[in-house]
């Protein structure tokens, strides 16, 4: 099914962001991801949120989050031309065999190794998800021994409105 | 001026207009009922069960149209909020329902009579409030009030810790609302106004479809002028009873699935479906894809969300249903009586009245239309749920706003004794009747003391049957009669209960007596009197559609 990228601009106030996640369980909509982080203005709160389900299931959606008194704004950022970015830390197995290998990837990626020990090491990368794929992809075969990925942020291009 | 918070909530409370309080105290409310002691200028009506002060305020506020409001301590008082709560949501009922909670030192910690009622309540509310410093309290008050009554009506609810009600702030009650994210839209869009009187000019066969909208935005006159303008036959919902005249000649009554005969073959031939205020509810529509099958479909709501939420729409009208139909009718050019569709309607109206069987005992459908003649149709008609809910509906005819009074989303059993008195309450001069099951009415009997108490005069017509009937109903039709835990022929005496309580009370078990049995009642002024009708046992509601069934298959007997 397809996928939407939404933000959802919210008042900075208590409960907001179970109002938000519990709405999306409640009515069966199935969230991918959700990064939620602060804005240019201090009173106020940007989620991304990454949804599945076709065109009319995003349009209830939008329309119901509106209905919460807290939500401000909320724009679909697929279908416009938009900067989107994740970042992703991964632990993964590495001896000293492997480790020029899983150099070389990183490289490729623009990636970076933050952390090394004795038998893993953490690569920090960012780009869009597509890229975070990739990336994770390429390193699973080393062995991944944790990761976590932020899920997916995004601001329209300065040229579109917002 | 210097106050407490609980002061300052009353203060706030009478800012607003309110005049009365349904509620039952407790530790946590302890500094609020202290403020309500020498509080002159505020009613408090001491309940029984907060479920009965949740559900009054929402009889109240159907009643009046103002906002009711509930009080509740922490804890188990305020999770006995919660159906009725839930039941004010689902039918967009303007309530404000204040809780006591624990001290803010001990919020989370699992204390002593500690629930999260703002978790508890976030589905079910149309806002919540956790009180976190007491001079937050006026602005609370002030935009719990705005969002309980503006755009689609709803409950909100306010939790206030104890602390908080003893700490004094510096009151000053705010003038206006900032709420830049809160903007309903009260006006339809001028091109989709047009574009559905163009709609409206070329149908043949047009339909309106009312819903609970037009009473809460008091809009029955444009209705009714809508209506008789482009001679349009209109069906309402339970809801929307009272919204259109049912003596009217155009009136079908109710629709879906125990609907009329006419009004559900009459949706289902329409070229032109005027959804005003409703949200094509499943009890409505039955089986969607054969809903209208071959009407254009123009729906008018002040909630973009019922949009497209059921059903597509061709001209969508996001407005407030007063001013959009105002505007409407202003538009509209046609003055065509589309004589060959009424007729058609007309015809089956004629032809597949509403029935039941006269044989056999006492029959509900007969007491409820003596009740309309004894009455002469100017009750308040009050229900519980079940069958005699849906006859309330079918054989007492509404012709204004706000004199049927029924839980439609949720369904709740023992919503009707308890909002029948907040209805009383609010109107002190109308004969207000409870159209009771024996299985519902003992859900909430406890109010019978409050209103005792209060010297309501509500009146409580149990339609005993001695099943929960309507259950009995499917489990007979669907079920292949194997009734399943639903006979009550050990209820209690109802007429010595009643007495206990303090209320006149009767049997009646014949039809003979039922006017003299209701002339009584009406007389008695000063408390309530509980009628049990000994009813036949075994009757059904019809018509009936088959859950899953298109609403123009319907079982008629
Ligand atoms: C609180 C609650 N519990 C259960 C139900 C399911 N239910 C719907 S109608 C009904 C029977 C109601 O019986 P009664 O009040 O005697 O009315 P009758 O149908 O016999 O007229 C039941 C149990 C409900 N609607 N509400
Ligand atoms: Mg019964």
């Amino acid at each position: 099914m397809k996928k939407h990228t939404i933000a959802v601009i919210v008042e900075n106030r208590p409960g907001v962001l179970s109002r938000v996640s519990g709405l999306f369980s409640r009515r069966g909509y199935n969230i991918h991801s959700l990064a939620v982080g602060t804005t240019e203005d201090e009173n106020l709160s940007r989620m991304t949120i990454v949804v599945e389900g076709d065109d009319d299931t995003l349009e209830q959606i939008t329309k119901q989050l509106y209905k919460l008194i807290d939500v401000v704004r909320v724009y679909e950022l697929s279908n416009i031309s938009a900067v989107d970015r994740e970042l992703v830390l991964i632990k993964v197995a590495a001896n000293e065999s492997t480790r020029s290998e899983i150099q070389q990837i990183v490289d490729i990626f623009r990636a970076k190794i933050v952390d090394l020990g004795e038998n893993a090491l953490i690569v920090e990368a960012t780009g869009d998800s597509t890229k975070i794929d990739a990336i994770e992809n390429m390193l699973k075969k080393y062995g991944i021994r944790e990761m976590v990925r932020t899920g997916k942020v995004s601001l329209a291009r300065s040229e579109e409105t917002k | 001026m210097e106050l407490t918070g609980a002061q300052a909530l009353l203060e706030s409370l009478k800012k607003e207009g309110v005049e009365v309080i349904f509620g039952l105290p407790g530790g946590q409310t302890l500094p609020l009922y202290d403020a309500l002691y020498s509080e002159k200028g505020l009613r408090h009506i001491l309940v029984r069960h907060e479920q009965g002060a949740g559900h009054a305020a929402d009889g109240y506020a159907r009643a009046t149209g103002k906002v009711g409001v509930c009080l509740a301590t922490s804890g188990p008082g305020a999770t006995n909020l919660v159906t009725a709560i839930a039941n004010a949501h689902m039918d967009s009922i303007p309530m404000v329902a204040i809780t006591g909670q624990v001290g803010t030192s001990f919020l989370g910690k699992d204390s002593f009579q500690e629930v999260d009622i703002t978790g508890i309540t976030l589905p079910i509310t149309k806002h919540n409030y956790l009180v976190k410093s007491a001079d937050q309290i006026p602005n609370i008050v002030k935009e719990a009030f705005y969002i309980a009554s503006t755009g689609r009506p709803g409950p909100v609810l306010i939790d206030i810790p104890k602390n908080l009600q003893l700490t004094k702030i510096d009151f000053k009650y705010p003038e206006s609302i900032n709420m830049p994210a809160y903007k309903p839209t009260y006006h339809g869009h001028p091109k989709q106004i047009a574009a559905a009187a163009k709609l409206i000019d070329k149908a043949q066969k047009p339909m309106i479809y009312a819903g609970g909208g037009v009473i809460s935005s008091d809009a029955a006159k444009e209705l009714l002028e809508l209506a008789t303008k482009i001679s349009s036959p209109v069906t309402t919902t339970l809801l929307g009873k009272g919204a259109f005249p049912e003596t009217h000649p155009l009136s079908l009554g109710m629709l879906g699935m125990h609907g009329t005969v006419y009004a559900n073959y009459a949706v289902t031939e329409c070229d032109l479906l005027i959804a005003v205020g409703a949200r094509f509810d499943d009890r409505v529509t039955g089986r969607i894809e054969h809903f209208a099958p071959k009407a254009k479909v123009i729906h008018i709501d002040i909630d973009p969300a019922e949009i497209g939420k059921n059903v597509s729409v061709d001209i969508p009208i996001v407005g407030d249903v007063k001013n959009v139909l105002c505007a409407l009718n202003n538009h509209i050019k046609q003055k065509d009586s589309h004589s060959e569709w009424v007729a058609q309607v007309l015809a089956w109206k004629e032809k597949h009245p509403l029935c039941y069987k006269s044989n056999g005992g006492l029959k509900p459908q007969a007491v409820i239309e003596e009740i309309y003649r004894v009455t002469k149709g100017e009750a308040i008609i009050v229900t519980e749920v079940g069958q005699h809910q849906m006859w309330s509906a079918q054989y007492y005819k509404y012709t204004s706003p706000r004199t049927f009074i029924s839980s439609g989303g949720l369904g709740t059993m023992g919503f009707g004794l308890p909002a029948a008195m907040g209805a009383q309450v609010g109107k002190p001069d109308k004969i207000v009747i409870d159209i009771a099951g024996d299985g519902s009415v003992q859900m909430n009997i406890q109010e019978l003391n409050t209103m005792v108490n209060n010297k309501l005069p509500v009146i409580i017509a149990i339609m005993n049957n001695q099943y929960l009937g309507m259950v009995r109903q499917w489990q007979e039709l669907l079920h292949g009669r194997r009734y399943s835990h639903v006979d009550l022929d050990d209820n209690p005496d109802f007429v010595k209960i009643a007495e206990a309580y303090g209320a006149q009370a009767f049997r009646v078990e014949k039809f003979e007596d039922v006017e003299k049995a209701m002339k009584k009642a009406i007389a008695k002024r000063d408390g309530p009197t509980v009628i049990e009708f000994i009813v036949e046992r075994e009757e059904n509601v019809f018509p009936f559609v088959s859950p899953g069934q298109a609403i123009n298959e319907m079982l008629v007997d």
